[in-house]
């Protein structure tokens, strides 16, 4: 049997928080500030795997560090949310219980497992005014700190929030608000010191409007992004999903409602051709890839 | 609890974390239960060019008393659907409130919407759910109808889909509607609907077919025009939902009544 050397509290404790250092440090970052419109969130992120999402309805999530343990933070906040909110009211969801929350499970995660989360959050809550506005940030080992309009995580955060606190204004506009984020995430990183210019494709940005009723998170993407990097307006969506983002799936293959078979089983000819109605196997001669199933006795037409 | 992995559905994570959330999970004494609570009634939905109009009559009874004058049985499901409801009231509020969380649920932890077909089918699930209330009286129908983002025929993008309370999902073509009063409104809708309706028109048949369920079943309430209670009418298009404002409702249902005052029949 091995011998089990002892390691002082305070030793585990900072290997720890060496670790988790390092592991938030390595990834690319993240900025949150307040603006005269609400909450700009933006992240250097060029996949489609999501760091910036939606908790509830004036409540944001912006995460750095690894994605499969800011992932599952993200879920269990909106279950979180959307547990109170249908048990209690819409109203009674807040900001700062999702903070606290996050700080019970982060704090627990980092004294009681072998390897603490690499993560670091941030809740952010829009107000009425960006002096009602609140900006949690929740680091790896529980900490939370009320953080005064901006914040940056990841990365070289400290250069990055240097830089946002000599220009933030609460008092400017989306699109000030966004070329001050983005010239703050790209005045790190680049060779020898040089600033970088970063493209609408490398940045992933959603803001929390103020002047919006209901659910206020919004992502701005494709053109709409472009179009505010170049120092155009912010005109929102006129629906949620408009940006493309929260699309439903394609077009559905034309095939009856009850019948949970692919349609190349229910023998129907080609999409938008024949419906429900049209009789089983009817259409075998017409479908190439239907194989020798086409056309037996697989009939859908339950209804 | 919270930090697992899997699901996205919002009732499957509830009947983990707090299963007495869920109508179906709730232990029923034995013996019918029926009459014990307030009934809504009759819903209409109606489907268009544009998409999809649904409108509710105000009315809830309990027996032969009138349990409210003005509940509300028309709500968006999400930002492209609506539900109505019809049979018990209260567990039929539960469940608009619960398919409402489920569909926002999916859409933020996916960061996509359900397809409409997808809906339909949660929908049925959770009145599945309640198959053992129902079968003690406590039952509840649901009328899901949407405008699909997606769909297979552009020119059939507004869709209905009416349930029965073993959770069977049918879609309907053109018109449907649920509760006490749906045979009156159904008849009034079979000879007034014609495909191709505008969403204007539409809206008129609607309450046209609320004010004939009102005519002959007691348990449906028409325009009530001395204390300015009119039906709840929303529709769903590519624009998103929208519910009739005072104004534009009162319009029609005063012209609605006017046309009955020289022919009863409509």
């Amino acid at each position: 049997m091995a011998m089990q050397f002892y390691a002082s509290p305070e030793q585990v404790q900072r290997d720890r928080s060496e670790y988790a250092r390092k592991g938030i440090a390595r990834g690319r970052s993240a900025v949150v500030l307040t603006y005269s419109g609400g909450i700009l969130l933006v992240a250097e992120n060029p996949t489609s795997l999501r760091k910036i999402s939606e908790l509830y309805d004036r409540i944001a999530f912006a995460a750095v560090g690894r994605y499969n343990e800011f992932e599952s933070l993200r879920r269990a906040g909106v279950r979180m949310a959307d547990l109170n909110g249908l048990a209690y009211d819409r109203r009674d969801v807040t900001g700062r219980a999702l903070a606290n929350a996050y700080t019970q499970t982060l704090g627990a995660i980092f004294s009681e497992t072998q390897k603490p989360y690499e993560v670091e959050i941030c809740v952010a809550e829009v107000g009425a005014s960006p002096e009602a506005d609140e900006l949690y940030r929740v680091t790896y080992d529980g900490s939370v700190m009320d953080e005064p309009g901006f914040m940056a995580m990841g990365g070289q955060a400290e250069a990055i929030a240097g830089v946002l606190r000599d220009r933030h204004d609460e008092g400017s506009d989306a699109t000030a608000a966004l070329r001050l984020a983005v010239e703050a995430l790209g005045s790190v990183g680049g060779e020898n010191g040089a600033r970088r210019q970063l493209e609408a494709k490398q940045l992933e940005v959603a803001v929390l409007d103020r002047t919006r009723r209901g659910r206020a998170f919004r992502r701005i993407t494709g053109a709409a992004l472009t179009t505010l990097l170049a120092g155009g307006e912010d005109v929102p969506e006129k629906q949620p999903g408009d940006t493309g983002d929260a699309m439903p799936p394609g077009p559905a293959a034309e095939k009856p409602t009850v019948s949970a078979a692919p349609v190349d089983a229910e023998g129907l000819r080609g999409a938008g051709g024949g419906g429900a109605e049209s009789a089983s196997g009817a259409g075998a001669e017409g479908v190439s890839n239907a194989g020798d199933k086409t056309g037996d006795e697989v009939n859908g037409d339950g209804s | 609890m919270f930090t697992n992995a899997g699901t996205s559905s919002f009732t499957q994570f509830l009947s983990q974390a707090a299963p007495e959330l869920l109508p179906g999970r709730r232990p029923l004494p034995p013996g019918m239960a029926a009459g014990v609570a307030p009934h809504a009634t009759t819903i209409v939905a109606i489907a268009t060019t544009e998409g999809v109009v649904m409108a509710g009559d105000r009315r809830a009874t309990m027996g032969n008393l009138i349990a409210s004058r003005d509940i509300e049985k028309v709500h968006p499901a999400d930002a492209y659907s609506l539900i109505g409801i019809a049979g018990t009231a209260g567990i039929g509020i539960e469940l608009m409130r619960l398919f409402q969380v489920e569909l926002e649920h999916y859409e933020k932890i996916e960061g996509a919407m359900l397809s409409l077909d997808g809906k339909a089918n949660r929908l049925a699930a959770m009145v599945r759910g309640n198959l053992g209330a129902a079968l003690q009286g406590l039952a509840v129908v649901p009328l899901f109808a949407g405008y699909d983002l997606a769909p297979a025929d552009p020119a059939r993008a507004g869709r209905i889909f009416s349930f029965d309370v073993a959770g069977g999902l049918y879609e309907e073509t053109g018109f449907d509607a649920i509760g006490s009063g749906s045979v009156f409104a159904k008849s009034a809708l079979k000879k007034r609907y014609r495909a191709g309706v505008s969403t204007q028109d539409a809206i008129r048949l609607g309450v046209e077919a609320l004010y004939d369920a009102a005519d002959d079943d007691t348990a449906t309430g028409g325009p009530d025009l001395t204390r300015k209670i009119y039906p709840v009418v929303m529709t769903a298009t590519a624009e998103g939902t929208h519910r009739l404002t005072e104004t534009e409702i009162t319009a029609i249902a005063e012209q609605v009544v006017a046309g009955r005052m020289e022919n009863p029949g409509g």
